[in-house]
């Protein structure tokens, strides 16, 4: 019996390959979104600062890789 | 066409129809439970994508139309058993609110079906191990450890970042990666009462062998599964958002984003698996991810019950049915006048305490402890 155990694992590793990089890349827009934070003068409390728009850029470019992922993984299926 | 094929691709039609329903839960529990979208909205976006979905690919529908069952040795009637095998098996797991696998209630209820009229010879067994069985088993497995990894790294890389900026991001990433399961749900799960009526195209001869379906069988899989999606499966929905773990927006984007990957690269290779199955591995993956005790493994073990008995009790079904309708019209006919009684008697047990867009988020926290 022939069993596409190569197919299989490509299944694995593409999955894990592009959901992990989807939600690393989102996590760090968010993290570059809510800006730097500082300690607070109440003792063990951060507070966080507004997004610089250097902040922001990075979070856009985080955001669109995240994007381009996604309709790589699509344009793939349809053009098949 | 004559009237048994006629009948077969409506009952076909309505499968896909249930298996809409039966798994719009898939692509929203994990919204709807954590409030990135009303109810309503979000069974609507998941019926209008899975309609798009479908129309992505057509490798799944000719694993399902030219490989399970030997075509020369089974008839329309079979096929017509087999659905009904189908059907009531996911309407009586939608009534128990289980989100067992349609996939697996279709396969079965067609080997069950097929094993009675033709024997087991005209299965295609090595067919159905290698493309429909393993990716069965392993899916759910290899999309939990993905769940689980995206999990820890979401909660890892944002676990110093502002709370409130991070929250409102996810509950929105939550809705394109819920879109994305839904779209890849009407991908996979369309695709396979596309096969099934191929494969009936086929064994009447109207289509040759190895055809790909024709557009209008891709067109009524895809309102099908659309229109029965977007009525929503609210039992389960509450299953799934509530019971198995208590989810948050990281978590179900993490869940989410791992379900859309493993099944339409699944799709893409012609695999047919569950996707109820790794939707459900994905949850407890990002469950386990936070802290493995907010999962509710007694509602897994329920589950994996549920899972295991689905194959053989739609095959049972299945049998059952085209044993009965193998003894000709009068047979065929009164499989389908059951078959209408016992989903009638369903709906009506449904109604009882029934679980709408209005109550599908109250759910008693299971313990205090499991909330921490």
């Amino acid at each position: 019996m022939h069993i596409a155990w190569g197919s299989l694992l490509i299944v694995f590793m593409v999955s894990f390959a592009a959901a992990v990089a989807v939600v690393v890349l989102v996590a760090y827009a968010l993290v570059a979104l809510s800006g730097p934070s500082i300690d607070s003068p109440d003792a063990g409390t951060s507070v966080a600062l507004p997004a610089s728009a250097a902040n922001k850029a990075v979070a856009g470019a985080c955001l669109a890789a995240a994007g381009l992922i996604v309709l790589y993984g699509l344009y793939v299926i349809v053009s098949a | 066409m004559s009237i048994i094929v006629i009948t077969v691709v409506v009952t076909a039609i309505l499968f896909d129809f249930t298996n809409g329903f039966h798994d719009t839960a898939n692509a929203m529990a994990t919204s709807i439970a954590t409030g990135a979208l009303k109810p309503k909205v979000a069974v609507l976006l998941a019926g209008v994508l899975n309609f798009v979905g479908a129309f992505l690919s057509v490798a799944v529908a000719k694993t399902i139309s030219g490989g399970l069952v030997d075509d020369t040795k089974i008839t329309p009637v079979v096929i017509f058993a087999g659905l009904v095998g189908a059907i009531l098996w996911n309407l009586l797991t939608w009534l128990l609110g289980l989100p067992s696998s349609s996939s697996h209630a279709l396969f079965g209820g067609l080997i069950g079906a097929t094993w009675v009229a033709a024997g087991a010879g005209a299965i295609k067994f090595a067919t159905v191990i290698s493309k429909v069985l393993l990716p069965l088993v392993l899916s759910p497995i290899i999309a939990g450890i993905i769940g689980l990894a995206a999990t820890y790294f979401l909660y890892r890389i944002t676990a110093n970042s502002d709370d409130q900026v991070v929250r409102k991001g996810f509950k929105l990433s939550q809705i394109v990666s819920a879109s994305m399961v839904a779209l890849a749900h009407g991908t996979n799960d369309a695709q396979k009462t596309m096969g099934i009526i191929t494969l009936t195209l086929i064994t009447v001869g109207t289509l040759p062998q190895g055809a790909s379906p024709p557009y209008w069988v891709i067109f009524c899989c895809a309102l099908a599964i659309g229109l029965g999606t977007s009525l929503g499966g609210w039992r389960i929905i509450q299953t799934m958002g509530k019971r198995i773990s208590e989810i948050q927006s990281p978590q179900g984007f993490a869940a989410e984003t791992s379900s859309a990957a493993v099944i339409l690269t699944s799709a893409h290779l012609g695999f047919a698996l569950s996707t109820t199955q790794v939707c459900t591995g994905s949850i407890f993956g990002a469950g386990a991810g936070r802290r493995l005790a907010t999962v509710q493994w007694s509602v897994a073990g329920r589950m994996a019950l549920a899972w295991l008995m689905t194959l053989p009790a739609a095959a049972i079904v299945g049998a059952v049915a085209a044993w009965v309708a193998g003894s000709g019209t009068a047979g065929t006919i009164i499989v389908a006048i059951a078959a209408l009684a016992i989903a009638a008697a369903i709906f009506a047990a449904n109604r009882r305490n029934a679980v709408n867009a209005h109550n599908v988020n109250d759910v008693p926290t299971p313990q205090p402890a499991m909330a921490a």
